[in-house]
Parts: C-alpha cells; structure tokens; sequence
C-alpha cells in the first residue's frame, strides 16, 4: 500500500470529514484522556488533513484513547475525532494482524454503562 | 404574420465562450415568422440596444426574442429598448443563454444545440404574444414599521422627517427593543440608553408617528403602495390615554413575583409595571397571569390608587385596520436558547450566564443597580471565563451555522468594562476566531487585551463543573497545546443570536421570503440588500441578518430611503401580466380564491345570455387587476381551465414546451 493509499483508507475508514474542522479545539478541551494523549485530538484531525499519518501511526494516543467519543459529541461541526482515532488504531492493529481480546473474554467484565464504542476498541487494544 | 427579430448577445465571454453565438443567430434566420437576426458582443450596452431599436424600425418588427441573460438580470432594459422604438414592451421574450445554457454547460456543441432550442422556444411564445398595457395604481402615503427596536425607530424617524406619515407597531409595551437592554455600545463605550432614549422621545413627539406599542399585526392584504393591514391591539388593561405614568400602581402591587423579562428574569417585577424608567409610552401594563384581581377577582388595589383612573381590568384586545403604501420589517434578534449545550452547565449554575444577562448586570438601572455582583451569592466575582462562539458557527444540529458577528466585540467591550470598574477581576476569554472588522474595531479588541491585560486564550471550553462552589471551566489552549482549567466565578457565555421567531408569521402575512435561519431574505444580496422581493416591503436590522448598532442604523435609514422613494410617487404602474377567467367556462367553484395569496379573486353572480330570450344567472370567479400579483397559482388551480394569466397562457406555454421537444 502506498503512503497515499493508506492516507486515503484512514479518512475512509474514520467515515469523517477533517475539512469540516474550524480548528476551535473544543475536542481537546473536553477530552478526559487529555494528559495521557502525546498527540492530541484536534491534532488527530489536523494531521490527518495534511496527511501526515507517520506520527498518528507512531504514537500513544491511539493506544490511551477512551473511545468516550466525548470529542464526537461536543464538537460543533460534526467533525468525530475519536473516530479518526479509532481508524489509525485499526490500520496499526490490521498491519500487525492482531486480533485483541477474545469475544468470549468479555461478558464478565461488561456492564449496561459501558459505551459500544470502547467495548469495540477494546477488542483490538488490550491483549496487544 | 408576426415579423420576429432575434438578438443574440455575447455577453463578452460569459456566453461567447461556450455557445457558438454566430451559428445560433444564423440558424435563427431560417426559422418561421423570423425576418431579422443579428449577434453583439454587449446586447444591453447602449449599442445594442441602438441596433435592436435600429432594426425594430427598419425591418417593421412585431415581436423580439434576445438571448442573453437570465430576465431578471435585463429584461426590464430590453423592453423599455423596444418601447422606445414604438414597440409593445410586452412584445419582448428572453431567450435564458447565459445562467441556463452557457455558465452550466462545458461542451461547446451540446451548449450550442440547447441555446438554439431555447431561443426557438422564445420564438415560439413571442408569436402567441399581445400587446398589455400596465395600468396604474394609487400610493397610499403612509408607512408601517414592524419592530419598536433600533431599527424600526432610526426608519420611521427618517420617513416621517421626509413628511410621511408613520406607524410603528411594536408587540412589546414600549419601543426601545434590544439596545434599551445593553449597557454601553463598542466601539466607544457611550452609553447605549443615553443615545437610544432620546430618539424613543423624538418619536413620541413627532406629529408624523404614531407608536402602536403591545400591538402586533395579525393580518396584511394587498400589495405595493395599497397594503391593507390589521392590527391587533393587546388588552393591557391600563387606558393609554388616561395613564401618567407615576408608577404609584406598581408601588401598591402585592403580587410582585413576576420575572422581570426587560431585566433577562434576573429580578422581578410587580403583576402591573412599566418595563423600564424611559418606557415609551410612560404607560402601566398588567400582566393577567400575574395578576390577583384577574386571576381570583379580588384585589383591585391599583385601581384603588390609580389617580388618573387609567386601570380597566376588563379591557379587551381591539383590531384596527389601516392602510400603507410601504412596509419596514425591522422585527430584531433573541438570544438563542441554550438547552443543547449542557457542556456549559447553563441551567444548572445561576453563576453561568448570557452576554445579555451581563449587560442587566452592570447596567445601573439593572437587578444590581450595576454592580457587578454573581446571580447565586450576591459576592463580587474575582475570576470571570467568557466563552465565545456560544451556539454560532455550529453545524452539528445544536446551534446555528453562522456567525453572529456581534459576539467578538460585546465580548471584548464587557471584558474591557470589568477590568476598568474592578481591577483587581481576572479575566480569561476563550475564543475561536477573534473577529473585528469594521472601524476601529479591532483597535478596539487590542486595547482589552493590551491596555487591560484581558487573557485571551485560543481554544474553546468542553465543560464546565462545579467543584466546591467554584465553576471549574475546563477547556483547550491551542496555542501551548495545553488543557487548562480555570477556577472561575462567574462563567459569561457568548450566546449567538437568532431572528426573533414572531418573524416567521410576518414573513407569512407578507409573502416575504425567509431563509432556513428565519432570516428574512433580500431582494439581491449585494444590489438590492434592504428590499425584500416582495414589492413594497423592506428589511432593517438583525431580521435580515446578523449585524451591529451602526450597521443596523445604516440599513435602517437606507430603507427609509427607499420608502421615501416610493411614497412620493403618487401612481405606480402595475404589473399588466395578471390572471383573467374565462366566464364561459368557470363552474363557480372558488378553488382559485383558496389558493389566492393576495386575496384578488373574488365571485360574483352575474347573468348570462343563454339565446331564445332566456337567461342564467351563474356564480363566476373576477380578478382584480390591482391586486393580482400575476404567481400563476390561481391558473393551474382552476380544474376547468377557466384561468389564463396574460402573457402565461396555457397556450403560449404548452407553443414553448412543444418547440422544446420538437427535434
């Protein structure tokens, strides 16, 4: 896969529109992971943009990410920046081939509160 | 046998680029009942418009088609062109080749193919046309102004200084809107009443307006120059006439719990009040939710005290109708509601409030007599947040798409007046863009943060909490990549601003367009930015459109501009393209009256010859040409084909469809 193909895989795969971004950072001023994210949300948005996927591959923060989605919800310009987050972490996790925990693994550790989202992402993030 | 000239413009490049104008006007001169054709760079420019009266004359044209640009960017031009050269102006067709053949089309072929179609169908209609006559229509001078704000005063005040009678209906109890409620106007800082107030009083005094306060208009007939409008007067149950204003009334009150809405419900008031010390009129109003003697029929106590006799508890609601020969819309902007925005914790904290709600509070005629003082304790807030962008910019379904445009600077202004009063008051601002065009604004917007260290931070908030009585606002710092929270005291948000929502039953009565943000829309957003397209009707202020004071007061003077324009004339030429039925075929049925926008058909009985003597008398459907706007509803409505409008028949249509779908 080219570096543009891939580019263009994650922009598909988060389902997306970083352009939509008006850079007001209200993502990264309500994200509750904020301390533990060495590349921010709103970065996560910017980057994207300008195609500079080499330092989201790379970094933390795929790996540290609630999956709250509390980025999703505040933001005011229906930009989802857990969900470009969420799409580099599935193009790290395909390229290794992993698999995450085991379905079977999870009902004990479930309750009625936890959102789909990060029981989603924790299939592939936990168990690396 | 019409003789038909055709006129193909180039339009410089704009057509001549895409369509072969030189091919379509020499395949135009082998066409049925065409004697002349001709192409030119610049149809409308005095040289061709010399060349169509040159050849009206010389070749004895009885009809003309131009292809050019869209009707309603030339039609007009061409038609007094013919009519110079004696032409019928209603003997004119334009052939669309601009917006609808060569802007949207790439191929040069295809686009070539389709402007000779469309210019065959013009030919097609043109040859069905008559020579109409416009008639003419009285003015009646006189004015209505929708909307006691900024907007509507600055507009009747500048139509009445011309001479012209004016009425202001404004549903609140007094004129003044939304400026008499703010403290101190940007770029100056002056104080916003003592500038507003005195232009309330020139209204009052003026022999040429008449204010209409707690009144709304309920319904409007008619159309440019002959509006015919009711006006709903609410019951205030305080004789205007006879009321003083001395406000012994609300002094002797006993019910008192009322929210004080002039001051955002930050106060309250008595169940009779005057909204504010400079109302205009000075004149009581009773609130009969709030009232005692209204609600269990005992009290009566400031009928009691009432020295001028003025209170009439069972005062109805009257209905008065008159005429205008123009309308102002100058109906003005509420604060947005914030119930999508729990993040800022609005509801839940006294101590998180709207701009509006800051400038009751440092207003000396406000709750706090204008000392800064927090809503939940009453204690002078130390560390103020002001969050902009507050529901403007927003696409996510929660807020509105645009700018509100004011925000930046009342933001600045507030965080520039605390820093002045209390100095010892941190002040944060988060923000998004800081945007200040206009005169000496963003001079403005430097001074808070350079002269009066106000902390601008670039970021927006994502919540704001309460930790042990202190609201923690918790947001981005873009420019550190940083989170921050800052423990604030009292949390002011930049609410955007919305068309106030009594617009959209006004935009109904007045067939007035509105956009998807219930902003009033204007006849052309650059050319024609104060006319509505509706005829007649005129927009000032926030109803069109988010805008500031001096840009409000411009928009409102430059419609007073316009209706002074209009109300000298004393006939205006009416639009002869108007519906007309077929008697003999109209079954009396009045769906064309339904659907009438205008109100311009009405039925009568009317006898008709039946031969041998005998007679019927039959109910049938009668236009009036004055009022008749020519929409063409009525036409397609009418199950019998009874209904033509002249210039659009039935026929001249279906000539232009068929030539569309010959090959």
């Amino acid at each position: 896969m080219t570096k543009e193909e891939r580019i263009e895989n994650i922009v598909k795969l988060s389902g997306t529109d970083v352009k939509k971004c008006m850079k007001c950072g209200k993502c990264s001023g309500r994200c509750p992971a904020f301390a533990e994210m060495d590349i921010k949300p709103h970065q996560f948005v910017s980057l994207l943009g300008q195609g500079r996927i080499d330092v989201l591959l790379e970094s933390d923060a795929i790996w540290n990410c609630l999956s709250c989605m509390a980025c999703v919800e505040r933001c005011p310009r229906g930009v989802a920046p857990a969900q470009v987050v969420e799409a580099v972490r599935d193009t790290v996790v395909r390229a290794q081939g992993m698999n995450g925990i085991k379905a079977e693994d999870i009902p004990p550790i479930v309750d009625e509160f936890i959102p789909q989202q990060l029981l989603v992402s924790a299939y592939r993030k936990y168990n690396k | 046998m019409q003789r038909i000239g055709v006129f193909i413009c180039w339009c410089g490049s704009n057509i001549a680029a895409t369509v072969d104008v030189e091919k379509v006007a020499e395949v135009m001169k082998y066409e049925s009942g065409v004697v002349y054709s001709a192409n030119y760079q610049y149809m409308c420019s005095e040289n061709g418009q010399q060349l169509i009266k040159n050849a009206i004359k010389e070749h004895n044209l009885t009809g003309i088609v131009v292809g050019s640009c869209s009707p309603r960017m030339h039609e007009a031009t061409f038609r007094k062109t013919a009519e110079a050269a004696g032409l019928n102006p209603y003997m004119v067709e334009i052939a669309n080749i601009r917006e609808h053949c060569s802007w949207i089309h790439k191929d040069k072929d295809e686009a070539t193919e389709k402007a000779i179609i469309l210019v065959r169908t013009a030919i097609a209609k043109v040859k069905l046309n008559a020579p109409l006559h416009a008639g003419e229509s009285p003015v009646v001078k006189r004015a209505l102004v929708i909307g006691g704000g900024i907007a509507g005063i600055q507009a009747a005040l500048d139509i009445a200084d011309a001479g012209f009678e004016v009425d202001i209906v404004e549903k609140n109890a007094t004129i003044g809107g939304r400026m008499a409620q703010i403290d101190k106007t940007f770029p100056t800082l002056d104080c916003s009443a003592c500038i507003l107030t005195p232009k309330m009083v020139d209204c009052a005094q003026h022999e040429k307006i008449d204010i209409l306060s707690y009144s709304e208009v309920e319904d409007v007939k008619g159309f440019v120059g002959n509006f015919n409008v009711k006006i709903r007067r609410k019951a205030r149950f305080v004789d205007e006439k006879k009321c003083t204003g001395c406000k012994i009334c609300m002094d002797k009150c006993p019910s008192k719990k009322g929210l004080n809405d002039f001051n955002m419900g930050l106060n309250t008031r008595p169940a009779i009040y005057i909204p504010f010390a400079q109302a205009i009129p000075n004149v009581a109003v009773i609130d009969p939710e709030q009232c005692i003697k209204m609600k269990t029929g005992k009290c009566g106590i400031c009928q009691k005290f009432c020295g001028a006799g003025a209170i009439d508890y069972t005062q109805k609601d009257e209905f008065i109708e008159r005429q205008y020969g123009a309308i102002v819309v100058a109906t003005g902007f509420k604060p947005i509601g914030l119930d999508a925005f729990n993040e800022y914790g609005y509801s839940d904290n006294k101590d998180v409030i709207t701009s509006l709600e800051l400038e009751r509070l440092m207003n000396a005629a406000g709750p706090t007599n204008g000392v800064l003082l927090r809503p939940s304790d009453g204690e002078h807030p130390k560390v103020i947040t002001f969050i902009q962008c507050v529901g403007s910019r927003d696409t996510s379904g929660c807020g509105k798409p645009y700018c509100s445009k004011i925000c930046c600077m009342y933001t600045a202004k507030h965080a520039m007046l605390v820093r002045e009063k209390y100095p010892d008051t941190e002040v944060h601002v988060f923000y998004i863009d800081v945007r200040t065009p206009g005169k000496n604004y963003d001079e403005f917007y430097r001074r808070a943060a350079e002269q009066y260290g106000v902390d601008y931070i670039k970021g927006m908030v994502g919540k704001v909490y309460n930790e042990n009585g202190k609201l923690m606002v918790q947001g981005s710092n873009l420019i550190d990549n940083e989170q921050i929270t800052i423990e604030s005291d009292l949390v002011v948000l930049a609410t955007a601003i919305e068309p106030e929502p009594s617009v959209r039953k006004i935009a109904t009565l007045l067939t007035a367009s509105i956009d998807t943000n219930n902003f009033l829309t204007e006849s052309h957003a650059k050319l024609r930015p104060v006319e509505s397209p509706t005829a007649g009707v005129y927009l000032a202020g926030v109803c069109q459109g988010p805008k500031d004071i001096p840009e409000t007061v411009s928009q409102a003077s430059a419609c007073a501009a316009k209706v002074i324009g209009l109300l000298v004339k004393d006939k205006l030429k009416t639009n002869p393209c108007v519906a007309t039925p077929n008697e003999m075929m109209c079954n009396g049925c009045s769906q064309c009256a339904n659907v009438c926008a205008y109100g311009a058909i009405t039925y009568m009985d009317k006898e008709f010859r039946l031969g041998g003597g005998k007679t019927e008398v039959r109910r049938v459907a009668s236009v009036n040409p004055a009022v008749c706007q020519g929409c063409g509803a009525c036409t397609v409505t009418c199950p019998s084909g009874a209904m033509d409008l002249k210039g659009f028949s039935s026929k001249q249509i279906m000539s232009e469809v068929e030539a569309i779908c010959k090959k």
